[in-house]
């Protein structure tokens, strides 16, 4: 038997122009452009597609989940997000003040 | 908890293989997903090998009753539905076999296995579809078995696997509504078209009530595959499920269940019957069915067949010369 165990691709695949790609699977093919062939008539069967990507999947270098350490937050990372700033909704409401303050000052 | 006795520690050290197989289970049960690079223990990766291969070979074997049938669909939109729903089945086993690859075996090696006899596909698809209502009870009733079954390894610990399953099941539920609206307008059709249901149900009953499964006294594999959540039900919560769901819509389309043993207890809110020919079940997934033999010939010669179309692709990707198909 001639058969050969063709290359994988990753397929990726966007509802809507404007959408991130997003991985759906892997597929065999002899090259790119079948791959894109094969990959339409498995991925897109029901959901809406606008646009698909295949990739070899030696092109996909990942990191090793052992070594997800990696991603672990030694230190307080709270000043990188919105919800790391406390402000009052008023700033009289921070004064204690009962009276607004003039501007005149 | 008594561990099973572990036949193959990888090269590993007794005491490394127990760290390993403690943090392996520790994430099970915390729901993390296992990946392909994942350390795993031997039996889980065998174990999954076995069942999604026998999923994968399921799929592809369970197109062929359906598909005899697309000739002979009564109206066009019947046809497109049985079109649409065979094609679903041999996408369905192409997934699985890449989800069976990412453990180790590859997609020649599975195909092989299953021409050749050397691996099992699921009871039902051992028996032949004789009549158009046969396609109704198929498509409602096994499917819908199928689905509690896929619904369940879904939020199984591989990831490939469960991610497989997830679209699978999306797709499958097609092919349940299909059916219950086939066997809905059998039921509610002519005398002759209500006793070709019935006949055809008469027929697959058995098989049905077999298709999760050995029960659990018997079934040597669940206990494992429970803790590691490959499975989270066993074969007889399954087929319970089953039970529940779809006996009473039997009854209410007006269809008899041909087993005098089956019974509703009420105190144990459970249906109760006799075990079912666990024998005929060995038999039959072991290609000793009715029409086992013509199921992997007919996927044999489809392989054959579709040999050239395979290296007529490699050699258009390579820019060789592309031989034309062989004429027999």
């Amino acid at each position: 038997m001639t058969d050969t165990q063709w290359k994988v691709f990753e397929v990726f695949h966007q509802q809507a122009r404007g959408e991130p790609h997003v991985h759906v699977g892997s597929i065999h093919a002899p090259d790119a452009e079948m791959a894109l062939i094969l990959a339409k008539e498995q991925y897109s069967r029901r959901q809406a597609c606008v646009n698909l990507w295949v990739v070899p999947v030696e092109a996909i270098l990942p990191t090793a989940y052992e070594n997800d350490d990696i991603f672990e937050r030694g230190t307080d990372k709270s000043y990188r997000e919105s919800w790391g700033y406390k402000t009052p909704k008023t700033i009289t409401a921070s004064h204690g003040a009962t009276e607004p303050r003039s501007h005149e000052g | 908890m008594v561990v099973a006795v572990e036949k193959n520690l990888g090269g590993l050290s007794a005491t490394e293989y127990e760290r390993r197989l403690e943090k392996f289970e520790a994430r099970i049960n915390r729901g993390e997903k296992i990946e392909p690079a994942d350390w795993m223990p031997d039996d889980y990766r065998q174990q999954l090998i076995r069942l999604i291969h026998v999923h994968a070979n399921s799929e592809i074997c369970g197109a062929l009753p359906e598909g005899r049938w697309i000739p002979h669909a009564p109206t066009f939109k019947r046809k497109l539905a049985l079109l649409a729903k065979v094609q679903d089945e041999v996408g369905h086993g192409q997934l699985l076999y890449r989800a069976a690859e990412t453990l180790g075996p590859s997609r020649e090696q599975l195909i092989e296995d299953l021409i050749t006899g050397k691996s099992k596909f699921s009871n039902v698809f051992h028996y032949p579809a004789e009549t158009w209502a046969d396609v109704a009870i198929i498509a409602w009733l096994i499917d819908a078995a199928a689905i509690i079954n896929q619904m369940m390894m879904a939020e199984g610990s591989y990831g490939p696997y469960a991610r497989a399953l997830k679209r699978i099941c999306y797709e499958e539920a097609f092919h349940m509504k299909h059916g219950y609206e086939m066997c809905v307008v059998l039921a509610g059709g002519t005398k002759v078209q209500r006793d070709m249901l019935q006949d055809a149900l008469n027929r697959w009953w058995a098989p049905i009530m077999m298709f999760h499964g050995p029960s659990d006294k018997e079934s040597k594999h669940t206990a494992q595959l429970v803790r590691w959540k490959v499975k989270l039900k066993t074969n007889d919560e399954q087929r319970q499920q089953f039970l529940k769901q779809f006996v009473p819509k039997m009854l209410d389309l007006g269809m008899k269940i041909p087993d005098q043993s089956l019974r509703y207890d009420k105190q144990a809110d459970a249906w109760l019957y006799d075990d079912p020919d666990w024998n005929e079940f060995k038999k039959v997934v072991n290609n000793g069915g009715p029409v086992s033999k013509e199921r992997v010939e007919a996927r044999r010669l489809a392989h054959r067949d579709g040999q050239w179309v395979r290296e007529a692709l490699t050699a258009a990707a390579e820019k060789k010369p592309v031989s034309p198909p062989p004429s027999h």
